[in-house]
């Protein structure tokens, strides 16, 4: 039964390539969007409080409250205050995308050895260019490991979204009756697709800033 | 648990026609509807999904742990491992239930299955991490007291692994405990049960969506609080500075 499943689903693909490329499309534009938001508030405030060594407990406690979290609820809760529409699912998967981003931030700069930031005071540097010259080239893997994490969170929570009104793949994958399981599985694996890609760049991204803080290596 | 309603509100006179204005106003937290509906809504569902979550991490880690040891001591097969961990965890939730549901019908099973997947993605790489992440000294060291191979992973590995298995035990708790919830769309079952029910309204009903979701916000940060207790009695020598 499982392996008809699959056949269907691989034969699904290619009847409907249409719709899977506009709802592989729209589930991008959601997620990729989120993240790019989350991104821009979540790290320049995660390095800060990191280059302050303020919040720690505020950065922990963000971090385990973000993944606590019920992503129905919280697509729910915006969905009753506010109604459906694409800025309010934006909302909520901006709200999934922070917490990973703001911790790694936080500890990519925190964690950066007391002594190094010290010498660069010593030979003159000001403290917005120990942020940025210091602090950010040797804790940017750190970065963006959670740019990955938060990624495969806000992906997987726009498929979420489809149950209740959103656009995207998810609108297939919460809707059986429509497109029959194959159309389901078809649906499933796009998303995953997406979330392996955007996996698969960040962890290169990832490993090529490791290789610069350390060419030797 | 009725011994409590009975005790707390006395018995319930039907009022007709009198809508609690809280209720007919949609409030975000009537207090009113959560006493009411605690013993025979939220309890039960909570007290579900207690069961779903222990099951499955305790099944997760489990299997985690076996694939952990198969991928540490034969090197090679670390990265296919870890890649069929990375597909699972990358499949999207819904879709697992939707898939399960025909083979397993309306069971728990079919929630269990996709939230087990899930844990291993997390479980087994921080194992092996924290077995990779003994320093060679360490190892050096307990060879030449003379600790067999056998003795040196009981007695100084998997002790020193015990933080990274322990940080990611509580990742796993946290977030099965939210996918737990996805689950409900499908089968009534656990603190989704609420919250597809307050959804599923025209106006959504906002009391019962975010009761349920604080309590499961709730369970999760207590089984975080938990864990991080054990985490700090098994590893003693951490608090010794």
């Amino acid at each position: 039964m499982l392996a008809s499943l699959f056949i269907d689903a691989f034969r699904f693909i290619p009847d409907n390539p249409h719709l899977l490329l506009q709802k592989t499309w729209e589930l991008a534009e959601l997620a990729f969007t989120a993240l790019a938001i989350a991104i821009v508030i979540a790290v320049p405030l995660g390095l800060w409080l990191g280059h302050r060594h303020r919040g720690l407990f505020a950065a922990l406690g963000v971090s385990s409250l973000g993944r606590a979290l019920p992503s129905i609820a919280l697509i729910g809760f915006f969905i009753a205050w506010l109604g459906v529409g694409f800025w309010n699912i934006e909302i909520a998967l901006v709200v999934i995308g922070l917490p990973p981003l703001l911790t790694n931030a936080y500890f990519a700069v925190e964690g950066v050895d007391a002594d190094v930031v010290e010498a660069a005071r010593g030979i003159g540097l000001t403290e917005s260019q120990i942020l940025t010259k210091v602090e950010l080239p040797l804790g940017l893997p750190l970065i963006i490991a959670g740019a990955r994490i938060a990624a495969v969170f806000v992906i997987a929570t726009t498929t979420i979204a489809g149950i209740v009104g959103g656009s995207g793949l998810g609108e297939i994958i919460a809707n059986q009756a429509a497109y029959g399981l194959a159309g389901v599985f078809a649906a499933a694996l796009c998303v995953s697709a997406v979330a392996l890609l955007a996996t698969w760049l960040l962890g290169f991204a990832e490993r090529a800033a490791y290789r610069k803080m350390a060419p030797s290596a | 648990m009725t011994g409590l309603r009975v005790a707390g509100g006395g018995p319930v006179i039907p009022s007709f026609g009198h809508v609690n204005a809280c209720l007919k106003h949609n409030g975000w937290f009537c207090t009113v509807w959560v006493h009411d509906h605690w013993g025979d809504t939220l309890q039960p569902a909570l007290i579900q999904h207690i069961k779903l979550t222990v099951i499955a991490v305790g099944i997760g880690f489990v299997i985690a742990f076996a694939l952990a040891l198969i991928g540490f001591r034969w090197r090679f097969l670390h990265a296919p491992i870890g890649a069929l961990s990375d597909f699972l965890y990358a499949l999207p939730s819904i879709a697992l239930f939707e898939l399960l549901l025909p083979v397993t019908g309306i069971t728990t099973t079919t929630i269990l299955i996709p939230l087990i997947a899930y844990t291993l993605f997390v479980l087994y790489r921080n194992i092996v991490a924290g077995l990779d992440g003994v320093p060679a000294e360490v190892l050096e060291s307990a060879r030449g007291m003379g600790l067999t191979r056998r003795q040196t992973f009981f007695r100084v590995e998997l002790p020193l692994a015990v933080p990274a298995i322990m940080g990611g035990l509580r990742v796993v708790t946290v977030s099965t405990i939210s996918i737990a919830t996805v689950a409900a769309y499908l089968i009534h079952y656990g603190l989704g049960g609420p919250i597809f029910d307050a959804l599923g309204q025209p106006d959504i009903f906002r009391t019962e969506l975010v009761a349920a979701g604080a309590l499961a916000v709730l369970l999760a940060l207590a089984a975080d609080g938990l864990l991080a207790l054990l985490q700090r009695a098994l590893t003693p020598w951490n608090r010794v500075r």
